[in-house]
């Protein structure tokens, strides 16, 4: 019997960085398993965020371009304009996309640019050291938000799915999680059908996922599995929740 | 082809597409929308790209991402615009790719004004974005030398892989002068398989590329810098480009003006040497690199008793003019930057005061 569980060609040897029970090493899994699965490793640009995945690129390995905080979907349209041929993806937390970024990631989105943005949603800046995002819940506890947010002072966490789904572009809009193997297998499904629209030059394509930050929440990684599950999914629903009309024309014609 | 009358608008965007650069990310701004008014119609017609981002920040990262994927890209803007794009600028820099960005300068701080100004030197020859980086800066004072100068740009950007600023004032964007497009400029993008994030399998390679400007590693950013720095000073060494004027004379006060404040000064030192007083001019077409040796020898000259800086600001170039001139005579300024641009009457006074 052959082996069953191998490493995807997409994903380095590469020993991690992140924190013990964070859940970007899922993710980037998933994104290197449907790379190999649609054979597109050669004609692949990835864009890398700041945050906790400013260093994603250590990981892959295909092209990758870094960005600045919040910019990918920007350095997206300019690759996939020029190239469209290539098959491109940003990877961003939520500080970068829904914060700083939220901009660029709305009219990219309304454009309907032909990539594909995994958003990785934990809720929590991580790399500058715990402080409130766009997506911290209400009472949660941040470096930025000691007594927890207050959204009477800073307003409710953003679904930005629902928000991006509000857009009249033709868009695939999936929300998923990656904090345990029944999700994770959702997630790569939904991960695999945005890089097949984006190859069909369909619309744009994007998947958030709901995942964990232990070292930043306080809590252990078990203990943020049940956090995510008890508190972030119920505000967060998982599922599809944007397709695209069936679309004339739009072939991978290489 | 011969001579035809444009505006320097869209002489400009004319001359991206001349110099074989099919792909232009802009965002609107006055005095120099017409260039993406003009490539919204011509660069589809030519075969290009054409695309209106939703800011200059974002503009900045399109071009980015375009130049980092190995395709030739320009943008152009003005002033407050550029201000939003030098994010990108900087980290188009530290990440070495070539770009060309064209800004036609408005008055500020702020929103300033919408006439022709040259306020911009600083922001364009001493950074504008974060950290230690150098553009190429070029500033025409005609028409037919912004086509020119655009369509030098792109070689020179990927010769350095950094970006090179095409500094002109509002009235070069906005006046219409005979124009031509000359062959020999045309150019063929150069190969970047090298370093581009051009996807594997377009350079039939295994080695994956990677553009960024992130070095965690003091050491490595260190060297980063010093890689850099070796590129500005063979800017220093290779690109310097200046026209002397009246500079064979026994001139008392020299002018250094670039742009189309210098076109002014030229028909105030012509209207002097009729009157039988000598003024000398160095116009530096680069701005960075500074034309330093052919000012110092200028100022060095034994008649030279004062060096004059006219410029559409408060005083920038003067302090580059001041540290080429070396001590050897004194610099004075003399400008305006409200939108006016000063008459040759004026700049006549002033020579005359300054030899009283």
């Amino acid at each position: 019997m052959g082996k069953t569980f191998k490493r995807p060609e997409a994903l380095a040897v590469q020993e991690s960085h992140y924190c013990p029970g964070c859940t970007h090493g899922v993710a980037h899994r998933l994104v290197a398993e449907v790379i190999d699965e649609l054979g597109v490793r050669g004609r692949t640009v990835g864009i890398a965020p700041v945050g906790c995945a400013v260093l994603a690129y250590n990981y892959f390995t295909f092209d990758f371009q870094e960005a600045a905080h919040g910019r990918a979907p920007a350095m997206a349209t300019g690759i996939k304009r020029v190239r469209p041929d290539l098959v491109v993806f940003t990877y961003q937390g939520d500080g970068d996309l829904a914060s700083i970024g939220m901009g660029e990631i709305i009219h990219a989105a309304n454009r309907g640019e032909k990539f594909t943005t995994v958003f990785i949603n934990n809720a929590v800046y991580g790399m500058t050291g715990g402080q409130m995002a766009p997506t911290t819940m209400p009472g949660q506890r941040t470096t930025t938000s000691p007594s927890g947010r207050d959204v009477n002072d800073v307003g409710m966490p953003i679904k930005v799915s629902e928000l991006l789904a509000a857009l009249n572009t033709p868009a695939y809009i999936s929300r998923q999680s990656v904090i345990k193997p029944k999700y994770i297998v959702k997630a790569k499904k939904a991960i695999k059908t945005a890089f097949q629209y984006q190859l069909e030059r369909r619309c744009f394509s994007f998947v958030e996922l709901v995942s964990t930050c232990p070292t930043n929440w306080g809590l252990t990684p078990v203990e943020a599995v049940k956090w995510a599950e008890e508190t972030l999914i119920p505000y967060y629903p998982l599922g599809e929740i944007k397709t695209p009309e069936k679309a004339e024309g739009g072939t991978d014609a290489k | 082809m011969g001579k035809i009358l444009m505006k320097g608008n869209e002489a400009i965007g004319e001359a991206g597409i001349r110099a074989g650069c099919l792909n232009y990310f802009a965002y609107p701004i006055t005095p120099q929308s017409e260039v993406a008014e003009y490539l919204s119609h011509r660069m589809p017609e030519a075969g290009g790209l054409f695309l209106q981002g939703e800011s200059e920040v974002a503009v900045g990262y399109m071009i980015f991402g375009a130049s980092a994927c190995g395709e030739r890209v320009f943008t152009t803007s003005s002033s407050p615009g550029i201000s939003l794009m030098s994010e990108a600028i900087s980290y188009i820099a530290g990440a070495q790719c070539p770009a060309v960005f064209v800004n036609i300068m408005r008055g500020g701080p702020g929103l300033g004004g919408i006439l022709p100004s040259q306020a911009d030197y600083f922001q364009a020859t001493k950074g504008g974005g974060h950290g230690d980086y150098r553009l190429l800066v070029m500033a025409p004072a005609s028409v037919q030398e912004a086509v020119e100068m655009v369509m030098m740009a792109f070689p020179l950007a990927e010769k350095y892989r950094n970006p090179v600023m095409i500094l002109g004032d509002g009235l070069i964007g906005q006046m219409m002068e005979p124009v031509e497009f000359p062959e020999n400029l045309k150019s063929e993008p150069s190969n970047k398989d090298d370093w581009a994030t051009n996807g594997m399998d377009t350079r039939k390679s295994e080695k994956r590329n990677l553009v960024k400007s992130l070095f965690l590693d003091p050491v490595k950013l260190n060297e980063n810098n010093l890689i850099l720095k070796e590129k500005y000073e063979r800017m220093k060494r290779e690109e310097i480009r200046f026209e002397p004027y009246n500079t064979d004379s026994d001139y008392k006060i020299l002018i250094v003006s670039y742009g189309t404040m210098s076109r002014v000064c030229k028909t105030a030192i012509d209207n002097l040497k009729a009157e039988g007083i000598d003024v000398g001019m160095i116009r530096p077409q680069t701005l960075f690199p500074f034309p330093e040796d052919a000012v110092f020898q200028a100022a060095s000259k034994k008649s030279c008793r004062m060096a004059l800086s006219v410029e559409m600001s408060m005083g920038q170039m003067v302090e580059d003019v001041e540290r080429c001139v070396h001590g050897k005579c004194p610099v004075k300024w003399y400008g305006k930057c409200g939108g006016e641009v000063p008459t040759p009457e004026e700049i006549m006074d002033v020579v005359k005061s300054c030899l009283s």
